[in-house]
C-alpha cells in the first residue's frame, strides 16, 4: 500500500476536523476562552499563594500557572478531539471514514494532527495574553522550545487516549472515561504549590505522578532552570508510546464493527 | 348547532411569525361517536390543527367547538372533555406503566380510592398489566404507544385525539392500536379526531376523511365518497416478454391514460371503469402479447390527493411540520 | 374537575424523587466530584493557611464550603435537564392537557432537587467530619448549613428549570455548566477574599454573589456565629431564588401556551 494514502488519509483528516473547529463556534470559542479563564482564575484568584513560606519560584506565579495551564489545554484538547471522532462515529461520519480510508491509520494521525493544531492556537492566544498581563519569562528560546515540545507531547499523549476510548465506544456516551482520568492525573499534581510544598497523602500521589514531572520540567523551562527535563520527556514520550498502543486498539475495534 | 360531544371548526387559521399558514382556514365537522380521519403529508398541518382543537396553541382566527366548548375561552372545559395521544409518545423513561397511570389519575382529579383501579382497568385493556411495573424506557414502540393511548383514557373523556398514533410501529402493534380505536368509537362512543399520513388507516378506520395539503382542506368526505369521485381503477400488465412492453403500453392506451410508472409493466387508467377491463384482455390477446401479471387497482386516497393537489400523498411532504411551528409549541 | 392544588405537587414531587432515584449518573457526579476537589485543593491548598490572617489553620475546614456550592451548581443541570426533557418528549404537553396548575409543576419538579441536596449536605458533612473539619458553629450551625444549602439547591434549581422552559433543550441547559463554574472561580472559593492580592480579581469577587453564599457557610464552619455573613448569604439566596421562580414562571406561561 503506498505513503501517498497515508499521508491523504491524514492530512484530509486533519483538514476536516480543524476546519469544523475554526467554522463552529460552539467548538472554537470554549477553547479559546476556558484556558484563558483557568488561567486567570488561577494565577490572578491565587497569587497571593506565592507568598506563602519557602515558595520559590522566582519569575513569579503567573509564570507557575501559565505552565499548568498550557499544560491543561494541551491535555483537554487531545480530550475534545476525542469527543469528536465519538460524534463521528456517533453519526455514521466514522464508519464512513473507514470504509473510505485507503490506509486507516492516517485517520488516527489526523485527528492527532487536528489536535496539535488546535493547541497550538490556543498556545499563542494563551501566551499572547499572559505577556500582555505581565508574566516574566526568564527562559531562553531553547527552554521554551522544549515547554512547547513538552506541551505538543502532552497534546499527543491525551489525543490518542481519547481516540482509544472513543473508537471504542463509538458514541459520546464515552465522553466522561474520555475526560476523568484526564482531570484526576492533572490534579493529583503540584498545581497550586511545589511539590515540596505538598504535604500528606498528596505528596505521595504526586511524587509518582507522570504529570508532576511534566509541570516541574515546565516550570523550569519557564524559570530558566532547567529540572528533571530526561524525566518529563521520558514519561511524556512514554505515555504516547503506551496510548499509541491504545488508540491502534480502538482503531481495529472501530474496524471489526465498521466491517 | 353545538353538539356537547362533537367538533365544529369554522375558518380557523394558525400563523406563525416567520413562516406560511400552518392552518390557512379550515372548516369541518366531526359528529359525535365517528371517527374522522385527517390525511396529509408531512407539513400539511395535521399536528397544528390538532394542538389547536386540544388548546395547547391558540388559533390566529377562526373558531372551533370542541365538546360544545370554546377551544379559545373555555380552554380548561374542553381540557376535562378531551384526551389525547399526540405526535410524541410523551412518556417519562425513568416511571413504569402503573406509575404513570398513578400520576394521570391523580392529575386528573380522580378520587385515590379509584386510581389504582383505573389505572389497572387500562393497563389491561391496552395489553401492559405484565408489564405495568417495568420501566417506561425498556418498553417497544408498541407498548408505549398502546400506553400512551390508555393514558388518554384516564378520565373516560368523549372526544379522542390521536396525532399520527401508528407511525414507526410494526404491522402487528399497528393492527392492535386500530382494533381498540375501532372498538372505542363503536362501543363505547368515543369520538375519533385521528391523524395519519397512512392511507390505509385512514381507510380502515375513518368514518369520515379530511385531506389536507398545506394548510387547506383539498377534500372532505367518506372514503367510498371520495374514491368514487375520482372514480376510475386502474390496471397494470407485466408482458412476458420485456420486448413486447411498447407493444403492450400502445395497446393498453387505447383504453386511458397512463397513470403512475410500473417498473416493469404499463398502468393505465381504465376510461371506461372497471367494464373495460374484458376489454383490454381480448385487444391484448387479439395482438398477440402474452401477459405475465395483470391486476386491477381500485382508486385509492393517494389517487384522490393527486387529483386534488396534482402530487402523490406517498411521498409528498417536505419539510417536518414542526419546524414551521416555533419552539415554543413544539413540545 | 377542580384537583387541590397540594395534590398536584405531591404527584409532581413524587415523579420528581424517583426520577432522581433512579437516575445514578445524576447522583453519583454530584456527590463525587466536588469530594474529589476538596480533597485535591484541601491538600494542595494547605499552605495557604500559613498566609498572615489566614482565618483558621485547617484549610479542609475553609473549602468544605465550596462543595455546597457546585452540590446548587448540579441542581441546575439535574432540575433543568430533567425538565428540558420533558419538554422535549412531549411529556409537558401531556400536563398540560390536564388541570395543572403552573405553580404546581415548578415546585414538584424543585422537590427531586431538594433530596438531592439533602443527600449532597448530608454525605459533605460526614465526609467534613470524618476528614477533621471543625464546626465553629457547633449542631445549630450545621443545622443552618443545611437550611442555607437547601434555599441555594432551589434558588439555583428554579434557574435551570428557566433554562430548560426558554430552550426547551437538555443541551443549552447543558451548556450553562461553563457559565456557573466561571461564578464559582471567579469568587472568594480558594482564599478569603482580603487575601486576593490581584486587585481585579478581588473586585470580580466582590460583586459575585457567589461570593457571599460560600462566606455565609464558610463562617458557620471556621469564625461561628456572623450575623453580617449569614444575612449576606441568605439574602443573595433568597434573591436567586425569587428571580430564578419569576423568569421560571413567565417561561412556563410562554413555553406553556394553552388557552
Amino acid at each position: 500500500m503506498s505513503r501517498g494514502g497515508f499521508r491523504t488519509t491524514a492530512l484530509a483528516v486533519a483538514w476536516r476536523s480543524i476546519h469544523a473547529f475554526t467554522h463552529n463556534r460552539a467548538l472554537f470559542i470554549p477553547a479559546m476562552v476556558f484556558p484563558l479563564f483557568f488561567f486567570s482564575a488561577f494565577a490572578g484568584g491565587l497569587s497571593t499563594i506565592s507568598r506563602v513560606p519557602q515558595f520559590d519560584f522566582p519569575t513569579g506565579y503567573t509564570a507557575f500557572q501559565y505552565v499548568f495551564v498550557i499544560l491543561q489545554s494541551s491535555a483537554f484538547g487531545g480530550v475534545f478531539t476525542g469527543f469528536g471522532i465519538a460524534r463521528d462515529f456517533e453519526t455514521g461520519f466514522g464508519r464512513r471514514l473507514m470504509l473510505a480510508a485507503p490506509r486507516r491509520g492516517g485517520i488516527v494521525v489526523g485527528y492527532a494532527l487536528a489536535a496539535m493544531g488546535r493547541a497550538m492556537v490556543t498556545w499563542v492566544v494563551l501566551t499572547t495574553v499572559a505577556l500582555i498581563a505581565g508574566m516574566q519569562i526568564d527562559g531562553g528560546g531553547v527552554d521554551l522550545f522544549g515547554l512547547f515540545g513538552l506541551a505538543l507531547l502532552v497534546n499527543l499523549a491525551a489525543t490518542l487516549w481519547a481516540t482509544g476510548v472513543a473508537m471504542r465506544v463509538r458514541s459520546i456516551q464515552g465522553g466522561p472515561l474520555m475526560q476523568m482520568p484526564v482531570f484526576l492525573v492533572l490534579f493529583l499534581a503540584p498545581v497550586y504549590v511545589p511539590l515540596d510544598l505538598l504535604s500528606g497523602w498528596i505528596h505521595g500521589v504526586a511524587s509518582v505522578n507522570p504529570a508532576t514531572a511534566l509541570l516541574e520540567a515546565g516550570r523550569g523551562f519557564v524559570s530558566g532552570r532547567p529540572t528533571t527535563v530526561a524525566v518529563a520527556f521520558a514519561a511524556a514520550a512514554a505515555l504516547v508510546a503506551v496510548f499509541a498502543v491504545w488508540a491502534r486498539g480502538g482503531l481495529r475495534s472501530a474496524e471489526s464493527e465498521a466491517a | 348547532m353545538t353538539q356537547p360531544e362533537g367538533i365544529e371548526v369554522e375558518r380557523l387559521v394558525r400563523e406563525f411569525k416567520k413562516g406560511p399558514r400552518a392552518v390557512d382556514g379550515i372548516d369541518l365537522e366531526v359528529a359525535p361517536g365517528k371517527i374522522y380521519g385527517f390525511l396529509g403529508p408531512n407539513g400539511a398541518g395535521k399536528s397544528t390543527t390538532v394542538h389547536m382543537l386540544t388548546t395547547l396553541l391558540p388559533p390566529t382566527s377562526g373558531t372551533a367547538r370542541v365538546a360544545g366548548y370554546d377551544v379559545v375561552s373555555q380552554g380548561p372545559q374542553v381540557r376535562s372533555r378531551i384526551g389525547a395521544a399526540l405526535q410524541e409518545a410523551a412518556l417519562d423513561p425513568f416511571l413504569t406503566g402503573r406509575e404513570h397511570m398513578r400520576l394521570q389519575t391523580a392529575m386528573h382529579g380522580l378520587p385515590k380510592p379509584e386510581r389504582a383501579a383505573r389505572g389497572d382497568e387500562l393497563l389491561a385493556r391496552v395489553g401492559l398489566i405484565e408489564a405495568a411495573d417495568r420501566k417506561v424506557g425498556g418498553y417497544s414502540g408498541g407498548m408505549k404507544r398502546r400506553l400512551d393511548l390508555g393514558l388518554a383514557l384516564v378520565h373516560r373523556p368523549r372526544i379522542l385525539f390521536l396525532d399520527e398514533p401508528t407511525t414507526g410501529l410494526d404491522v402487528q402493534s399497528r393492527t392492535a392500536l386500530w382494533s381498540e380505536v375501532a372498538r372505542l368509537a363503536r362501543e363505547d362512543g368515543v369520538t375519533v379526531f385521528l391523524t395519519t399520513q397512512y392511507l390505509e388507516e385512514a381507510d380502515a378506520l375513518a368514518d369520515r376523511v379530511g385531506i389536507i395539503d398545506h394548510g387547506r382542506l383539498v377534500a372532505e368526505g367518506t372514503p367510498t365518497a371520495l374514491k368514487a369521485e375520482i372514480g376510475r381503477p386502474t390496471v397494470e400488465a407485466i408482458p412476458r416478454d420485456d420486448g413486447e412492453l411498447d407493444a403492450l403500453a400502445s395497446v393498453m392506451e387505447r383504453f386511458g391514460e397512463r397513470a403512475g410508472a410500473s417498473p416493469k409493466g404499463v398502468s393505465v387508467r381504465l376510461r371506461g371503469g372497471e367494464a373495460d377491463l374484458a376489454n383490454v384482455v381480448r385487444a391484448l390477446d387479439a395482438e398477440g402479447i402474452g401477459v405475465e401479471h395483470l391486476q386491477l387497482h381500485a382508486p385509492s386516497l393517494d389517487d384522490v390527493f393527486l387529483a386534488k393537489t396534482g402530487r402523490s400523498l406517498e411521498g409528498a411532504g417536505g419539510e417536518e411540520e414542526t419546524a414551521t411551528e416555533p419552539a415554543a409549541v413544539t413540545a | 374537575m377542580s384537583v387541590p392544588l397540594l395534590t398536584q405537587v405531591g404527584q409532581l414531587a413524587r415523579r420528581s424523587v424517583l426520577r432522581t432515584l433512579r437516575q445514578p449518573a445524576q447522583i453519583v457526579p454530584a456527590l463525587v466530584f466536588p469530594l474529589f476537589l476538596l480533597a485535591v485543593n484541601s491538600s494542595g491548598l494547605a499552605r495557604a493557611t500559613n498566609l498572615p490572617n489566614f482565618p483558621t489553620k485547617s484549610y479542609l475546614t475553609f473549602a468544605l464550603a465550596i462543595p455546597f456550592m457546585q452540590g446548587a451548581l448540579f441542581s441546575v443541570m439535574n432540575a433543568g435537564t430533567d425538565l428540558a426533557r420533558d419538554v422535549e418528549t412531549g411529556f409537558l404537553n401531556r400536563l398540560a392537557l390536564t388541570p395543572l396548575r403552573g405553580s404546581a409543576l415548578l415546585s414538584g419538579l424543585l422537590a427531586g432537587a431538594v433530596v438531592l441536596g439533602l443527600l449532597q449536605a448530608a454525605t459533605y458533612l460526614l465526609v467534613g467530619l470524618a476528614a477533621g473539619a471543625s464546626f465553629a458553629a457547633g449542631v445549630p450551625g450545621v443545622l443552618v448549613i443545611v437550611a442555607l444549602s437547601m434555599l441555594m439547591t432551589v434558588g439555583f434549581g428554579s434557574v435551570g428549570l428557566f433554562a430548560a422552559l426558554r430552550t426547551g433543550s437538555g443541551e443549552a441547559v447543558q451548556s450553562l455548566f461553563p457559565v456557573f463554574f466561571v461564578f464559582l472561580f471567579l469568587s472568594s472559593m480558594s482564599l478569603p477574599r482580603n487575601l486576593i492580592q490581584t486587585d481585579w480579581f478581588r473586585e470580580v469577587a466582590t460583586y459575585n454573589p457567589v461570593s457571599y453564599l460560600i462566606e455565609a457557610v464558610r463562617s458557620l464552619l471556621v469564625k461561628g456565629w456572623d450575623g453580617e455573613a449569614l444575612a449576606l448569604g441568605f439574602g443573595v439566596a433568597a434573591i436567586i431564588l425569587v428571580v430564578g421562580m419569576v423568569a421560571a414562571n413567565a417561561a412556563l406561561h410562554t413555553r406553556m401556551v394553552r388557552t
